[in-house]
């Protein structure tokens, strides 16, 4: 394991107050997705039994955990999923909390506090995703669900609202079946092939899958006529639920059902063809699979499964959160039995002289923090606080040590407050690195341009994420005028505006300095200009 | 017994353990000093492991190690489940499926885990293989035979005799090919030693392994073994050969030839390449299809076996550097060398200062032959002066044969004739497929 990961690991436990175990085991947890090469993600417990106090209200933190980091999936065809392995086997810490958070605003407010002590390490990266939130969430009579990857803060209180808004309609439905008498058993894996029907229609799933010598199969759902359709969260409805089952045990491409027909090329002539077909009566809906026939089979028996959850309880998944906080179908939720040691790797110690050293060196928390910050760089309180809850700290400081001729509070504000306002205008400041960040105060710090650029530079860049700040300054016409270019401005100016000068002798300064700053501005030091254009002011009149 | 029930713990921690009747499996609370509580199942320890730590599997499937000066107290509050693995039940064989049968020789080519554990067993009995991989059963009719269970590496002449002697037994009792299960390090040689010590081979026989063992679900196990049994059930080919993943993915597998075979990657799936030529055979996992691709000696039963398991360990392989001391070939003359295959650089050459060594040994009637490391390609002395002076020394070149094959080949050869000519010559003369007469350009 790699030591460095297992020193910040221990130290993030120390600031939450957990105690570090003795030994450290790592262990394989399958994963089967695709997203770790090896089939398993390594993990290994750091410590235990820690607790912070948010607000007033203490939270354990039941364990943390050192892990390697997953593939990305960043596309998938029918058949086929792709991932990005450029993540993969990056050390993750995670953290998890005990079950005593209760309201989805007070979810938001201990992953905000977590995140600010992680930060305070200094070790966390910027970035979207760097810091992500598994939601694990469940209501009375509900069930456990996972949701995974939660990677903005401002989404945590949306996605855990939308998830107990979720199981409350899912527990609504399956009142409503009881109402209507159905059982689990009376949903049969009886599919029944509709090809013959369907061939006729115009929709084109169908007539590709038949095309490519595939099927058309259907089930009935008794009883649930109306409740397909029914909404859970935004846009995601019974139906979709079943899709998804479908989709991931049937790799099939999704599913019709009844409450959303006719449509998608499917006439009414058709839906009732189907419905008479299965021998549904009014109450009863169907699902209907195109595909192979392994496929079509595979993807209804996951939806009659799907469906007697739905009369029986809300069933435990993990699901997936959508970037406006409602959640996907991902998988089921493994037990522990998906556990068992990594025998490539063996059992670190951890002795007392590690923990001590690191007990001296334990990062301040964010508010000592700050304080530092204040004195040491003569930033405001707000601008401090600010800093220290941004992911920019440990690039502030690289800065402010490199980039001598810039204040600090210069450096602070882009930072934080102009960032985050270029970002309010739609420009993806996501796009600039940190490599660039440096470049630009660089340039301001070495007097190649002048710090009011600084901005039009960053945004140059967030829309040109190949380039360097050098390359922005130039493109921008942003570069200073060197001594001799700004002369012979000054002259052009004052010798296009003699009779003026001559009037006004030395009264006439404000006004050149507007017609010359006009022409440089963002070039050139205005102390500068008003010094070479006095001097010159001075030789006209003598 | 004790301390099979408290596997891998020693010192302190075992007296304590044994003291508090704690098992492998125990469920334990631990109290430390500090009045920390730690609940879990005892796990068994590694054998290297320290003395002052034991292992607890929590709730959630963690495990941790608690180290014994920090407890308090420890208490055995419940007994948990031992590892355990129910006996599968006998596959249903399918009437008239052709006759394989497994050689277990050591690696866990099949294994069940025992996920509570970890702990894992090897599946080596016809019915473990089956439950492990169901789908050998609906190939052929398994038999399975453990000869040893040994590291790849710790394999010889003698294993290779003992694995000879066993496929000679398994033909003679009707198996319609034979699948040796071996670790993957030392495959290659194994595969070359059968090669030239089951002459006349009747049916096929392929060598299997996996480049990860089968607790990881990126496995190669179940697959290759599907593909050997398959290839030796149903290719019509009578060759030795090892069986192995083609690329990356769980599709094909290709049977090599067991002389012109190598690993040339630490773990990859398909490090097993055909060096210098095509492969013989492949198995599409999906379909399952089966291609010959390369010319082999068809199935024939009628056809004698003759057993030649005899092997002459005063042989060696030694490979040139630069810089290296000539005085490693005079040792191995005095040690009693009946042979030696030179790797060299390139088309085949070792530096002008080895030259008085290697003149000593032919003096000393010693064969010395020529292979390349380059490891693909054919040796070729004529065409530097450095290839010409050797070749005028006397050192023979071994034409594409891979320095690995060779040094077996060489072994063999040496136990077949008490004359150093005769070993020249039977060097030079293609025996089990080693050489040809032509390498093609696509076999890179």
């Amino acid at each position: 394991m790699n030591p460095e990961g297992v020193d910040i690991a221990l130290t993030m436990s120390m600031l939450l107050h957990a105690k570090p175990l003795d030994e450290v085991h790592v262990m394989r947890k399958v994963v089967i997705d695709g997203s770790n090469t090896t089939g398993f993600q390594r993990t290994a417990v750091i410590a235990l039994n820690g607790s912070i106090t948010v607000e007033g209200v203490e939270v354990p933190i039941e364990q943390v955990t050192l892990e390697e980091d997953s593939g990305r999936k960043t596309g998938d065809t029918k058949t086929s999923v792709i991932f990005r392995l450029d993540r993969l086997g990056v050390p993750l810490i995670e953290v998890s909390t005990g079950p005593v958070i209760h309201d989805p605003e007070q979810a938001g407010r201990v992953a905000f506090a977590i995140g600010r002590i992680l930060r305070a390490t200094k070790k966390v990266k910027r970035g979207l995703g760097s810091i992500r939130q598994d939601l694990n969430v469940s209501i009375k009579n509900g069930a456990l669900i996972e949701v995974k990857g939660v990677q903005e803060l401002e989404l945590v209180s949306k996605a855990v609202g939308y998830e107990v808004q979720r199981q409350l309609a899912l527990l609504e439905i399956k009142d409503e079946l009881r109402q209507r008498n159905v059982n689990a058993s009376d949903i049969k894996e009886e599919f029944v092939d509709i090809t013959d029907i369907l061939s006729g229609s115009e929709s084109k799933i169908v007539q590709s899958t038949l095309k490519q010598g595939g099927v058309a199969l259907a089930v009935k759902l008794p009883s649930f006529k109306g409740l397909l359709k029914r909404e859970l969260t935004p846009n995601v409805r019974l139906g979709t639920e079943m899709a998804k089952r479908a989709v991931f045990w049937g790799r099939v491409g999704g599913i019709f059902h009844s409450d959303e027909l006719p449509a998608y090329g499917i006439d009414s002539s058709g839906v009732e063809a189907v419905a008479e077909k299965l021998g549904c009566g009014d109450l009863d809906g169907f699902v209907v699979v195109a595909d192979s026939l392994e496929n079509s089979k595979d993807g209804l028996r996951a939806v009659v499964e799907r469906a007697r959850e739905a009369v029986e309880r809300v069933p435990e998944e993990t699901r997936a959160a959508n970037p406006d906080g409602t959640t996907v179908y991902l998988r089921p939720r493994p037990g522990a039995a998906r556990m068992y040691p990594e025998t490539d790797v063996p059992p670190v110690q951890i002795g007392e002289d590690r923990l001590e050293q690191l007990w001296e060196n334990l990062p301040r928390m964010p508010e000592e923090l700050a304080k530092e910050l204040e004195t040491k760089h003569s930033l405001s309180s707000k601008l401090a606080t600010q800093l220290v809850d941004s992911d920019y700290l440990p690039l502030f400081e690289e800065i402010v040590a490199q980039a001598k001729g810039v204040a600090p509070s210069f450096v602070a504000t882009v930072l934080t407050e102009s960032l985050r306002s270029l970002q309010r205008e739609q420009v993806p400041v996501e796009n600039v690195r940190e490599d660039q960040l440096k470049q630009a105060f660089d340039l301001v710090s070495k007097g190649a341009t002048a710090k009011e650029s600084v901005l039009d530079v960053l945004k140059w860049l967030a829309f040109h994420p190949d380039g360097i700040a050098e390359e922005a300054v130039d493109m921008l016409n942003l570069r200073m005028l060197t001594k001799l270019d700004l002369e012979n401005i000054i002259s052009k100016v004052v010798e296009s505006n003699q009779t003026f000068v001559q009037e006004n002798g030395s009264k006439a300064l404000g006004r050149m300095m507007n017609l010359v700053m006009g022409e440089v501005r963002g070039r050139a030091d205005p102390r500068q200009v008003t010094e070479l254009l006095r001097s010159r002011l001075e030789q006209v009149r003598t | 017994m004790t301390v099979l029930l408290l596997e891998g713990y020693h010192g302190g921690v075992l007296q304590k353990l044994r003291k508090s009747r704690a098992k492998i499996g125990s469920i334990i609370r631990l109290t430390s000093k500090s009045g920390e509580v730690f609940e879990g199942i005892l796990i068994p320890r590694s054998e290297y492991s320290d003395p002052t730590h034991l292992v607890l599997k929590m709730k959630n499937g963690y495990n941790i190690g608690i180290s014994l000066d920090r407890t308090q107290k420890l208490e055995v509050i419940g007994e948990g489940e031992k590892p355990h693995f129910t006996k599968p039940s006998p596959p249903a064989s399918h009437a008239g499926l052709p006759k394989v049968s497994i050689i277990s020789t050591g690696g866990t080519i099949a294994s069940r885990v025992d996920y509570r554990t970890g702990a894992v067993q090897p599946a080596l009995t016809a019915a473990d293989l089956a439950s492990v991989v169901p789908e050998l059963s609906s190939i052929a009719e398994i038999d399975t035979h453990i000869l040893f269970s040994e590291y790849s590496e710790s394999i010889g002449p003698t294993h290779w005799k003992g694995m000879a002697e066993e496929v000679a037994k398994k033909i003679a009792n009707g198996a319609e090919g034979v699948v040796i299960s071996h670790g993957t390090d030392t495959l290659h040689y194994t595969a070359a030693a059968l090669s030239f010590a089951l002459e006349g081979i009747p049916v096929p026989v392929l060598l299997v392994g996996a480049q990860r063992s089968s607790d990881r679900p990126s496995s190669d196990a179940a697959s290759n073994l599907t593909g050997a049994v398959a290839l030796a059930a149903r290719a019509d080919m009578a060759t030795i050969g090892v069986a192995m993943h083609r690329d990356l993915s769980d599709h094909i597998i290709v049977a090599h030839r067991g002389t012109r075979v190598r690993k040339c990657h630490t773990s990859r799936r398909d490090a097993f390449k055909s060096i210098n030529s095509d492969h013989l055979a492949s198995y599409n996992l999906k379909t399952g299809q089966i291609e010959l691709a390369n010319e082999a000696a068809k199935r024939d039963r009628s056809r004698k076996l003759v057993l030649k398991p005899r092997f002459d360990q005063h042989a060696y392989l030694i490979k040139f550097y630069p810089g290296m001391n000539p005085g490693i070939i005079d040792s191995a003359v005095s040690t009693g060398a009946r042979g030696i295959v030179l790797e060299g650089t390139g088309l085949g050459h070792v530096s002008g200062h080895l030259f008085d060594s290697v003149k000593r040994a032919l003096k000393q009637e010693v064969p010395v032959f020529m292979a390349s490391q380059t490891i693909w390609g054919r040796v070729d002395m004529n065409v530097y002066n450095t290839g010409r002076d050797l070749l005028n020394l006397g050192v023979a070149p071994l034409e594409d044969m891979i320095a690995e094959t060779a040094i077996v080949k060489l072994m063999w050869v040496a136990a077949q004739t008490k004359s150093a000519g005769k070993i020249r010559e039977m060097m030079l003369q293609p025996i089990a497929g080693e050489t040809t007469s032509r390498t093609l350009a696509e076999a890179f």
